[in-house]
């Protein structure tokens, strides 16, 4: 992708990236994305914008997250070298504080009074919550009531925070029927409302403006790994169900063609069931939460009832950049099960001592597949998206305490 | 002047405001959708809003949503819906209009979707997450045969209101409120301000006022800055709990047609 006319460069004024993501939204909320957009493009620029939320990444959320190398799961494979992109470490244990102060810095300048969120596993409720908590806003977060039981814990910490989590019972009560729930209240709360969406998911500018918060991981990535080892990575791995961790690595190596882009995608019971979140690998083009996108769902384009064990994960859709990604070859897409994912947690915490959420362990357990095709001078590096301390009672449950 | 347009005219030259009336196709059930609808047009109304059930729709509030997953258990698709249009266009001249969230339509295939729907009778279409930005990439050409009534908001500026009239067919569809579908309390100054606003700005369209309308006594309030009103949850609620003659509904839809009067 050397000559200029070919450097990637989305979205467009539209909002597109390519035939995907858009603004398919009630008239409603269009004032209120229009104006996000235009202070977004506003502030970007803006020094006193940029300063406050690079002093907040350092001073408050912890950033740079360290570059790991990992060298016992190196020896354990014995090919590629293997670094670690600790997101796990940042504040609240998750990359997703990265978007959410980026976007209560935005709220305040909107003079926006109450914020809105959705969440699947609780880790973006959490961030949602503590940035809330940090800058006195009123916060309501969303969340399907299956996850506000698989993820209890996150719960009681997002209560602790002042927030206020609503459980939803809709539909499949998971990550989209939060994110739905969410949407209807934007609807009827706009004027003083400002919806903190978790992924690149929803109608532009959202996948363009998480986006861009979340691509401090993959600047860093590539800094740090000039310092360790003077080159690019030669693969990166990350696990993608919205999608935002796995775009926050990737978008900074979009143009640097000789780096391969792996997303890794929730499985569940087995792409040949229909119990997964395997969007990219199996979904097809469709219009869903103000995007279009590639999404699972039936003949008729009802939006199917996906199932993943990491409730990051159990979505139907996928951030419109990565259909993108997918299409134009740019990125490749790949799933692993439950179980893979589940044992990956395992080989993690007794090689390197790091355990790492159900979400991540996608990411990992698709190592056993890619290592093998790798050589000893290539470098992986995998992102470590959060930390699995919210997971143990899933993983409790569903290993019988046998790890 | 499209049939829908020509339809309002002829209302409101009778000194009349028009009648819309939602429904969610094969609601209550799939064998009763066609006796409720006979009951709703015997009754008064002047429109029909043929809703496709979608699981996910995103500004319906919780008494739509829940039709919705009734019919989608009754196994009701596009496909269903145009059936019951063709057979409501057989009982009745009424025009029909089809409501849906883009992905179902999208699914169905666009080309598709415009041959099916214009040979079941399908006058114009309302889909409310396809907004100005995305009107023009989304309708094709073959979509001209409908009218596209797109929705103003008391969100939308003046300056977006003129530009949703330029592209609007049929008439426009005001929402009264900052919020999703359904009944609620009494309402404020600021919504009488805002349609008024509104009225004022539209020039090319008929204008009819829906979302949050329940009773005669709503339409006396909307009448002087409407040509019409548009009722959808009210009616689906009262469905949803009628006897099997629709005894209920023929009431309301008749106190509301009394006050377009």
């Amino acid at each position: 992708m050397t000559p200029k006319d070919n450097i990637y460069n989305y979205p467009d004024v539209k909002g597109k990236f390519g035939i995907y993501g858009g603004r398919f939204v009630p008239e409603t909320l269009m004032t209120a994305l229009t104006e996000l957009e235009a202070a977004y493009t506003k502030y970007k620029k803006d020094t006193r914008f940029i300063d406050e939320l690079n002093a907040l990444q350092i001073d408050y959320n912890g950033r740079p997250t360290p570059l790991t190398f990992a060298e016992r799961l190196t020896e354990h494979y014995r090919k590629a070298k293997i670094y670690l992109k600790r997101e796990d470490l940042c504040h609240t244990g998750a990359h997703k504080l990265n978007n959410a102060l980026g976007q209560i810095l935005l709220a305040k300048r909107l003079g926006k009074k109450r914020i809105i969120a959705e969440t699947g596993a609780g880790q973006h409720g959490v961030a949602t919550a503590t940035v809330c908590a940090k800058f006195g806003l009123k916060c309501v977060v969303y969340m399907g009531s299956v996850d506000v039981e698989r993820q209890k814990l996150n719960v009681f910490r997002m209560k602790m925070l002042g927030a206020e989590v609503i459980p939803v019972e809709s539909g499949s009560k998971t990550l989209k029927d939060a994110t739905n729930e969410a949407i209807r209240d934007w609807v009827t709360n706009v004027v003083d409302t400002h919806y903190i969406i978790g992924s690149v998911v929803g109608p532009h500018p959202y996948p363009m403006l998480v986006r861009d918060f979340q691509s401090i991981i993959g600047i860093e990535t590539k800094n740090q790994l000039k310092v360790k080892e003077n080159k690019l990575p030669d693969y990166i791995v990350a696990c993608v169900g919205g999608g935002s961790n796995a775009i926050g690595i990737f978008y900074p190596f979009v143009n640097d063609p000789n780096v391969r882009l792996i997303g890794v995608e929730a499985a569940g019971y087995g792409i040949d069931t229909d119990k997964h979140c395997a969007t990219l690998s199996l979904g097809t083009t469709g219009i869903f939460q103000g995007m279009k996108t590639y999404l699972l769902q039936n003949v008729n384009g009802q939006i199917s009832e996906v199932h993943s064990i990491s409730a990051g994960l159990d979505y139907p859709g996928v951030g419109p950049e990565h259909s993108l990604l997918k299409d134009i070859k740019r990125a490749e897409y790949y799933s692993v099960t439950d179980k893979e994912a589940l044992y990956s947690t395992g080989t993690l915490a007794k090689l390197e001592g790091i355990l790492p959420a159900l979400e991540t362990a996608h990411a990992f357990a698709y190592l056993d597949k890619l290592m093998p095709s790798t050589a000893e001078n290539e470098i992986v590096v995998v992102n470590v998206s959060g930390r699995g301390d919210k997971d143990l009672n899933t993983i409790i449950k569903e290993t019988g305490e046998q790890f | 002047m499209s049939y829908i347009s020509e339809r309002i005219e002829r209302i409101n030259i009778s000194q009349q405001k028009v009648l819309s009336v939602f429904l969610t196709a094969g609601f209550p059930e799939r064998e009763s959708f066609i006796n409720a609808a006979k009951a709703v047009i015997n009754n008064g109304a002047d429109i029909i809003e043929i809703g496709v059930p979608f699981g996910d729709s995103l500004a319906d509030g919780p008494v739509i949503q829940s039709s919705f997953t009734t019919a989608l258990k009754n196994g009701i698709t596009i496909k269903d819906t145009l059936k019951f249009t063709e057979e409501i266009k057989y009982y009745s001249d009424i025009p029909v209009i089809l409501m849906s969230s883009a992905n179902p339509v999208n699914s169905y295939g666009l080309d598709k979707f415009c041959n099916d729907a214009f040979n079941a009778g399908i006058n114009g279409l309302i889909l409310p997450d396809i907004p100005l930005e995305e009107h023009e990439e989304f309708y094709s050409d073959k979509f001209d045969k409908f009218d596209k009534i797109i929705l103003t908001t008391p969100t939308s500026s003046e300056s977006r209101i003129r530009m949703i009239d330029e592209l609007s067919s049929g008439f426009v569809y005001c929402v009264s409120v900052v919020g999703i579908t359904g009944t609620r309390g009494a309402f404020g100054n600021e919504v009488i301000l805002n349609l008024e606003r509104t009225y004022n700005t539209i020039v090319k369209n008929k204008m009819l006022i829906g979302f949050g309308i329940k009773s005669g006594e709503d339409v006396k309030t909307f009448s002087p800055y409407c040509d019409g009103v548009i009722v959808g949850s009210a009616i689906v609620k009262s469905l949803s709990a009628d006897d099997d003659k629709f005894t209920k509904t023929s009431e309301l839809v008749r106190e509301l047609k009394e006050a377009c009067r």
